[in-house]
């Protein structure tokens, strides 16, 4: 594939958006291979266990949607700044670096799964905490990536001109590098473990990882709607203001039953109950806007995935967050299906969607087009299917895992009180096994409508159009 | 007619907003967390210390809390063996990183917290699944060591494979367990029923 006549971010932009892809199909391959052990508990028995298959299937989630973001911020960064990106080099060897890294990763979680209980085994191969799986030495590295990646975002715009954007962008790039260390130790005490665990998790995807998002929304408006800088720019500074103003101590819903003081509830309830209304207005900002241009853009499969973002995110992180935040009904919901249940919903629509739209975006400029018009010689069925495919799967997968949720609640929490007898009397319980069955069917819908995305990515706008 | 735009719908209005708004929320993380970390350090009321394990651990409803909370009676020495307050850190470690090691939150949650796939492990070491408390360390020990055989799946058909856990680590995580049983987790699990006593 002809690069060269991208500029030097763009030309990055389209390594990470690749290796995205991979990642995202691994990521797809082994959550099937998940939800398949679910009902039928012997597959795989002793070659490749559910903690080996799942951890790779959240993995691969986490550095695929990495790479996306890296990939969406180098592909804007030279247009953005108005200036030629200042380590091209660096960045490249970063790419390598991050890859390498992350292909030793899954080989060893592969292949060599777990160690003994000593320090070589969380410094080279498993560290065992979820999402955060990877040992030591990886995380090290990725740190080292996260700054090259900081450097080049920060020092080009420093080089060129700042905008709102990119100083949101940066500001919270520092954010996302810096929690990460907070993961980074070893303690005995699981309580202590677990308070800084879910600083990167939680300050990750319910707050830096929004806001990031809500940058890339934000420059995409412009560039598929041309809306004005300054209202995209002043509705950023809003939901900035609203998601850090409820997501900092919303992280106060994780600590409601870690052995923290009994204050977390109250400041963790309300907090994260706030946590909805930056998606709200993502929403009404996305919407609004599309309304306003009367749906004319020069991209439509990327308009369609914001607008899908824009809900996605709403009723995933928002909505499915929001109905079990409380803790009130958190005590029985709390490790159950429902917390899968809001995983699938939360991290398709508010991180995969936006991502693919920014690839969309990339795309037609890749083939030396302007964009995407909406008189495809095929009538743009592939991106219409997988677009509708890939989210009636994460939907009905959502939907399955909330059934089965809402059953374990009830007959192994509030009935069985949680002990071993009560865990497996649920899980054999037709309503949690309907619901893992459904949960399977909606996940090859999900791998269908992958396969054809990736179909169209390869080859929308190839043709002549019509 | 007035045309300007409202000061509240400017750019610079709400860029100063979130700037202060991200600071202020920061600022009151940092507060609590500098209130919580001492409440759950080892050793503390909540989260005692690790010569825990030498020690009796209950799991009873509180009137005044109206939670189940755990109760630390009189001595009962994991294994028979009473340890210092530095071995028994040392041991609980040792389980602890094994249970990382293996991977165990892959299935397992952890004070909630991991996968669905397999049951939770707070207070698995108060399980009445483990028969009684005078079986209950026999039983555990050869659970870990050969999960297959001794499958307590009850009826799901979905077994803990064998990770190879030696017995000295079966007894590291046994007394992890025991240990993370006596954290007060603000009544989670709720409802839970204790283990027999006697057999």
């Amino acid at each position: 594939m002809k690069l060269n006549h991208l500029n030097g971010g763009q030309q990055l932009a389209v390594k990470y958006y690749t290796v995205a892809i991979i990642l995202f199909v691994a990521q797809i391959i082994f959550g099937l291979l998940s939800g398949m052990q679910y009902l039928v508990p012997d597959l795989l028995l002793g070659v490749l266990d559910f903690n080996v298959t799942r951890t790779i299937h959240i993995n691969a989630m986490i550095v695929w949607m990495l790479y996306g973001f890296m990939g969406s911020v180098y592909w804007l960064l030279e247009e953005e700044s108005k200036t030629e990106i200042v380590g091209l080099k660096l960045g490249n060897i970063g790419f390598w670096l991050l890859t390498t890294a992350v292909t030793i990763v899954v080989l060893v979680f592969l292949l060599i799964q777990s160690g003994p209980g000593d320090d070589f085994t969380r410094w080279f191969i498993n560290e065992g905490r979820e999402y955060i799986e990877a040992p030591r030495w990886a995380d090290i590295g990725i740190v080292i990536c996260m700054l090259i990646f900081f450097y080049n975002a920060a020092a080009t715009f420093m080089k060129g001109t700042w905008s709102g954007i990119s100083g949101v962008l940066v500001l919270d790039l520092v954010a996302l590098a810096g929690i990460y260390i907070a993961g980074m130790f070893y303690t005995p005490n699981i309580s202590i473990d677990q308070y800084w665990w879910w600083w990167v998790i939680h300050l990750w995807v319910e707050a830096t990882w929004e806001v990031l998002v809500g940058c890339l929304m934000a420059w995409g408006l412009m560039k598929t709607l041309k809306v004005d800088r300054k209202i995209v720019t002043t509705w950023l500074y809003i939901e900035v203001a609203l998601m850090f103003g409820s997501g900092i101590l919303g992280l106060g819903h994780h600590y409601f039953w870690i052995g923290t003081p009994e204050y977390w509830l109250t400041i963790g309830g309300f907090f994260s109950a706030l946590e909805p209304i930056p998606l709200v207005a993502m929403v009404v900002h996305a919407v609004y806007d599309a309304g306003a241009r009367q749906m004319k853009g020069n991209n439509n499969p990327a308009l369609a995935w914001l607008i899908a973002h824009a809900f996605g995110n709403f009723f995933g992180a928002g909505v499915w967050g929001f109905m079990h935040t409380l803790p009130q009904i958190n005590l029985y919901t709390h490790g159950t299906q429902w917390s899968a249940s809001h995983g699938h919903l939360a991290f398709f629509g508010a991180y995969a969607t936006i991502i693919i739209a920014m690839i969309y975006i990339a795309v037609p400029y890749i083939r030396g087009q302007e964009g995407i018009g909406s008189n495809l010689p095929d009538g743009g069925w592939k991106w219409k299917w997988s677009l509708g495919l890939l989210n009636l799967g994460v939907v009905g997968m959502t939907i399955a895992l909330l059934i089965s949720g809402y059953e374990q609640s009830f007959i192994e929490r509030a009935v069985g009180g949680s002990t071993w007898y009560g865990y497996f009397a649920a899980q054999i319980h037709p309503w949690f096994v309907q619901g893992m069955e459904w949960r399977m069917i909606f996940g090859l819908v999900t791998a269908v409508g992958l396969v054809l995305l990736i179909w169209d990515l390869l080859t929308i706008g190839k043709q002549k159009q019509a | 007619m007035n045309n300007e735009m409202p000061w509240w719908a400017s750019e610079t209005f709400w860029k100063k907003t979130a700037i202060w708004v991200t600071a202020f929320m920061f600022v009151v993380l940092v507060i609590l967390t500098l209130d919580t970390i001492p409440q759950i350090t080892a050793g503390s009321e909540r989260v005692p210390a690790y010569a825990v394990i030498n020690k009796h651990i209950g799991y009873e409803f509180n009137d005044e809390r109206n939670m189940q909370v755990p109760v630390i009676g009189g001595d009962a020495p994991l294994f028979g063996k009473k340890l210092s307050e530095e071995d028994a850190e040392a041991l609980v470690s040792h389980g602890k990183k094994i249970t990382q090691g293996r991977n165990c939150m892959g299935c397992h949650t952890l004070l909630g917290n991991g996968s669905y796939f397999a049951p939770d492990l707070t207070k698995a070491w108060l399980d009445p699944g483990w028969s009684s408390e005078p079986e209950r360390e026999a039983l555990m020990i050869a659970f870990l060591m050969n999960p297959e055989e001794n499958a307590r799946s009850f009826g799901s058909g979905r077994v803990m494979p064998n990770l190879h856990i030696s017995e000295e680590e079966a007894k590291a995580v046994i007394a992890f367990l025991k240990w993370m049983s006596s954290i007060d987790t603000n009544g989670f699990p709720y409802n839970f029923t204790v283990i027999d006593k006697e057999s």
